[in-house]
């Protein structure tokens, strides 16, 4: 049983695919049944995950036991490779793919699986009046079948390809409701910023294989994450003095910037608010974008080789450090000025990846992915919780026109009150805190720089505010839908009309109880990672310091002032003195230097792109477009017109040249023969005179021309 | 050459050369008469008087007459013409002036021109008789004969075709009067295909 | 010039003369014609020769034109007589229009 479950890792993501492949050509009607293969697929490969997930833990205690006795250890993972293609002759030329079992791989597995299980229940209700039911469901088979594809990967190769078609399946599902132009330029955006990032992880890629001739992670001591590869690539240099495995990991990183909406690649994620919000929950708030946090974590031993000093200061790591933070204030200090409930959960999204890379990069892989898992149950709490809200408001999605929803949605305010507490990390009880605790205890230790860290506390203040503010404008106060001069939102064309009495109303039961699994979990998940416990971070490999230190309750004490901090701010702009209208002015917008305006319009940062690389894309493609038509196509038309010049020719030959000869010659002979019967007149008189010239000709020739 | 030489000389050159050239048949035939007559006193000079008058007998006798009928029987029905020659009259005239010339060369060129004159021989009509029977006689007989064909055969060829009567006894040729004797020699199988 | 020569000339003109006119007249019968006096012109010959060419004792030359004489008489007689059936069926003796065996 063991070892079976590594042979068979595939089977976790193979199950999803074969629910997307089997319902993908069914008609629309089946919808029961699509539904049903995509759950059912999930929940066995959950199964197998919870399987895989005892191996590595029981391969983890192992090796515990082993280093605790002093011997050899055995190590934490175990992987199966096979050869895939044989490119070129020899054993160089085989292009191998494998998938391995760790304990990074063994959380995540568990952690997709479950959300999305859950996420495709929910899924039922949510999308049970939208006609393309069907289709939903074989792209979000789909995805799950390549995000698991990702996780398992033990070759670079095979992370990439799911890798590429995660973004697929992305740009299927941002665009799911296509005939609307925004959902679909979303799409569009979504897909070619991330490509953009993925351009640079190819390049990756390439110089990895190229300085170590293997894709493979894990290869008994052959892999390019192993001891000798590492070291081959630490001390190499290149341009600036970087490292090659620090630049190799930076362009890696670049790759993971564009998936997990780092700045300046983060402008796709807010506009993929666009498909629904299952999608939403599942794609952009849990997994997709957890998919760059979990490639770092991947290649961390890459990015953290190092010839001197710590593992924290290598040049990939303080990268990945540096942005992170710098994402996640500047997200956070956008999420303030936004109107749309979804909106503001993408740009709270964005800055806590900045704090998971911030995370990987003080802390290690133990500290990020333990923010990853804890984020990925509260984030999927709260996108499911405002589905739930827009739902019950008849597709509603401003805040502004909400208001007094606790009253009218009990389980979703109490379930979403859990998530918001667990984002902005309420002490003790929410995961969220000890996660995010963790993460300023590392970049408080951070020997580089304190930055980051001051960084990290003014994005968890923001954090606590915008929450707080958007608590308090949706669930408190009066209802303001329809008290605005504006018509209701547009609804799409996809689905059915709304009822005709405007009151919001608690949602179906296939939606709230994921709402209240998810809820208990973003509690509870906190425990695996307290300093009381810290199996989270022992189990993935780092080894921490056990019990409450000081350094420790004085973090802990400084996250808890900043969450008061922000949510007293939020309460006192916002809880107490609620507005009456939907278009009343917002109060933050008295803040100098319109610096609301800065924040409500994202730093200008999309326009900048729009005059900037939009505007040089659209130039290139033109000149390629003329290129093509007048170099290219001039040249073959140039080849054409030769060719019709030469057919041209070749007919005229064959009309004028042969055929008027053989006419020509045809007429000649007939003409000739013609002559020749005037010979035979049938007059009389010619032939006498032929005779009389034959005589004279006869008569000189032959006697006297032969005499003389 | 002598006076006599010259003047029948031109007389039958003159007599020819009306006889070609005159546009009357009959003009024509009188005067290829006057040409035998010329040329019988020419074989008279010649001092072959059988021969001359023979030449009176059958030439001026008979074929002239002849001639004279023929004109006389295909006379009716000719539409006048423009012209006695045909068209390509140069051609003619200069073919034969090239075979005069070739004559005269060859004459000239020839001992004739320089051979000396021998006596004048004897042929009696004793001599041309026992030349006949004797000599001769093998073409004596075949001339009869061949003289016998060729008076049956202008007869035949001649002859005006007959009644309707005669055409049924033929063995039903469909040809009308008008055709000649091959509907009675070779009925053609076109039925009246005249022009 | 010699007498020989003289009558030899005379034979051959008359021999041209008849030629051009049976190489140039349209009517049938001038044609024969002109035939009978190409025979009468080769006539001459022969009696020139006779006269004036070796042998003369052995009446070669009047032989022969005697025999010449006698063809001539029936060739011109059958020939008339062909002129007269074609006439009847071409009503013409134009020889320009009698260029077809086909009745």
């Amino acid at each position: 049983m063991e070892v079976w479950i590594v042979k068979n890792l595939w089977l976790i993501p193979a199950l999803p695919l074969l629910a997307a492949g089997l319902s993908a050509p069914l008609p629309q009607r089946f919808r029961k049944l699509s539904a049903s293969l995509a759950i059912v697929s999930m929940i066995g490969a959950f199964l197998l995950s919870l399987c895989a997930f005892a191996h590595a833990m029981h391969l983890s205690h192992a090796n515990d036991v082993m280093e605790r006795l002093g011997r050899q250890s055995t190590g934490v993972r175990e992987f199966f490779n096979f050869a895939w293609l044989q490119f070129a002759a020899g054993d160089a030329g085989i292009l191998k793919l494998g998938w391995v079992l760790d304990p990074l791989t063994a959380v995540m597995l568990v952690m997709v699986t479950f959300v999305g299980t859950l996420i495709f229940i929910y899924s039922v209700g949510y999308m049970a009046h939208d006609q393309n039911f069907t289709r939903f469901f074989t792209f979000l088979s789909l995805f799950a079948a390549a995000m698991l594809g990702i996780i398992i990967a033990n070759s670079l190769l095979l992370l990439f390809m799911c890798w590429e078609l995660v973004g697929l399946a992305s740009y299927l599902l941002i665009g799911f409701w296509y005939h609307k132009p925004s959902a679909a330029a979303a799409a569009k955006k979504a897909f070619i910023t991330t490509r953009i990032g993925d351009v640079f992880f190819f390049l990756g890629i390439m110089w990895l294989y190229h300085e170590t001739g293997t894709l493979l992670f894990y290869d008994n001591g052959a892999g390019c994450l192993e001891q000798s590869a590492l070291a081959k690539m630490v001390t190499q240099t290149t341009c600036f003095g970087l490292a090659v495995s620090a630049a190799i990991g930076i362009l890696i990183f670049i790759g993971a910037m564009g998936k997990s909406g780092q700045f300046p690649l983060h402008v796709w994620l807010p506009d993929a608010m666009e498909g629904p919000t299952p999608v939403s929950a599942l794609i952009h708030a849990a997994t997709m974008v957890a998919a760059g946090v979990f490639l770092v974590a991947r290649v961390y031993p890459l990015m953290a080789v190092h010839i001197d000093g710590a593992a924290a200061e290598t040049a990939a790591l303080q990268v990945v450090t540096w942005i992170g933070a710098i994402t996640a204030v500047f997200a956070a200090s956008i999420a303030v000025a936004q109107n749309d409930i979804k909106r503001i959960l993408a740009y709270s999204t964005v800055s806590q990846l900045g704090f998971m890379m911030m995370g990987l990069g003080t802390g290690g892989v133990a500290v990020g992915m333990f923010h990853l898992i804890t984020h990925a149950f509260f984030k999927a709490l709260l996108f499911l919780g405002a589905g739930s809200v827009i739902h019950g408001c008849h597709e509603e999605q401003d805040i502004r026109k909400m208001g007094g929803i606790r009253n009218y949605m009990p389980v979703t305010f109490l379930t979403y009150a859990v998530g918001m507490m667990a984002l902005a990390g309420v002490p003790l009880f929410f995961s969220g805190f000890w996660s995010k605790d963790a993460i300023l205890h590392a970049a408080h230790g951070w020997s580089v720089s304190h930055i980051p860290f001051y960084l990290g506390v003014a994005g968890a203040l923001l954090t606590a505010f915008y929450m707080t503010r958007q608590m308090a404008l949706v669930f408190w106060g009066q209802y303001r839908g329809h008290t605005s001069h504006e018509t209701p939102q547009v609804k799409t064309p996809e689905l059915v009309a709304i009822k005709s009495e405007y009151q919001p109303h608690e949602s179906p039961r296939s939606m709230t109880v994921p709402l209240i699994i998810l809820a208990v979990c973003a509690i509870g998940l906190g425990a695996i990672g307290t300093p009381a416990w810290p199996w989270f971070q022992e189990f993935l490999g780092s080894h921490h310091e056990e019990g409450f230190t000081r350094g420790v309750i004085q973090m802990m004490m400084i996250s808890g002032l900043v969450v008061l901090v922000g949510g007293g701010l939020g309460i006192g702009l916002y809880g107490f003195v609620q507005r009456k209208r939907a278009d009343e002015p917002d109060v933050l917008e008295k803040l100098p230097l319109g610096m609301h305006t800065w924040f409500a319009k994202k730093y200008g940062i999309d326009e900048l792109y729009e005059l900037t690389v939009i505007r040089f894309n659209a130039w290139a493609a033109k000149a390629c477009a003329f290129l093509d038509e007048w170099v290219w196509g001039g040249a073959v038309a140039l080849v054409s017109y030769v060719m019709l010049g030469l057919s041209w020719a070749s007919r005229a030959f064959d009309e004028f040249v042969i055929n008027l000869g053989f006419d020509q010659g045809c007429e000649r002979v007939s003409k000739g023969g013609s002559l020749l019967s005037r010979l035979q007149g049938g007059r009389v008189q010619i032939y006498l005179r032929v005779i009389g010239v034959a005589l004279v000709v006869l008569v000189l020739f032959l006697i006297w021309g032969g005499a003389k | 050459m002598t006076l006599s030489f010259a003047i029948i000389a031109a007389l039958i050159i003159a007599a020819a050369t009306a006889a070609m050239t005159l546009r009357n048949l009959v003009h024509s035939a009188l005067a290829v008469a006057i040409a035998f007559a010329g040329l019988a006193s020419a074989y008279l000079q010649l001092g072959a008087q059988f021969v001359g008058l023979t030449q009176i007998l059958v030439y001026v006798g008979a074929v002239a007459i002849l001639i004279v009928f023929a004109v006389l029987l295909t006379r009716g029905g000719e539409a006048p013409e423009k012209s006695v020659f045909s068209a390509s009259w140069f051609w003619g005239a200069a073919i034969a002036t090239s075979v005069f010339a070739l004559l005269a060369c060859a004459i000239n060129h020839s001992f004739a021109s320089k051979r000396a004159l021998p006596p004048q021989p004897s042929a009696t009509v004793e001599q041309i008789g026992q030349d006949l029977m004797t000599k001769f006689v093998l073409p004596l007989e075949v001339i009869g004969l061949l003289l016998t064909a060729a008076l049956i055969g202008a007869v035949i060829i001649a002859m005006r075709d007959e009644s309707p009567k005669s055409k049924i006894e033929d063995g039903g040729s469909k040809m009308d009067k008008t055709s000649g004797p091959s509907s009675i020699l070779h009925p053609p199988s076109s039925s009246g295909g005249h022009q | 010039m010699t007498p020989l020569a003289g009558y030899l000339l005379l034979s051959a003109f008359l021999f041209a003369i008849g030629l051009a006119g049976a190489l140039t007249r349209r009517n049938a019968i001038i044609v024969l014609i002109g035939i009978e006096l190409m025979l009468n012109a080769a006539n001459l010959n022969f009696i020139a020769f006779w006269r004036y060419g070796a042998n003369p004792e052995a009446l070669t030359g009047i032989m022969f034109v005697i025999f010449a004489i006698a063809v001539a008489a029936a060739e011109a007689a059958v020939g008339l007589a062909l002129i007269i059936a074609i006439y009847r069926h071409y009503k013409t003796t134009n020889v320009d229009e009698m260029n077809s065996l086909k009745g």
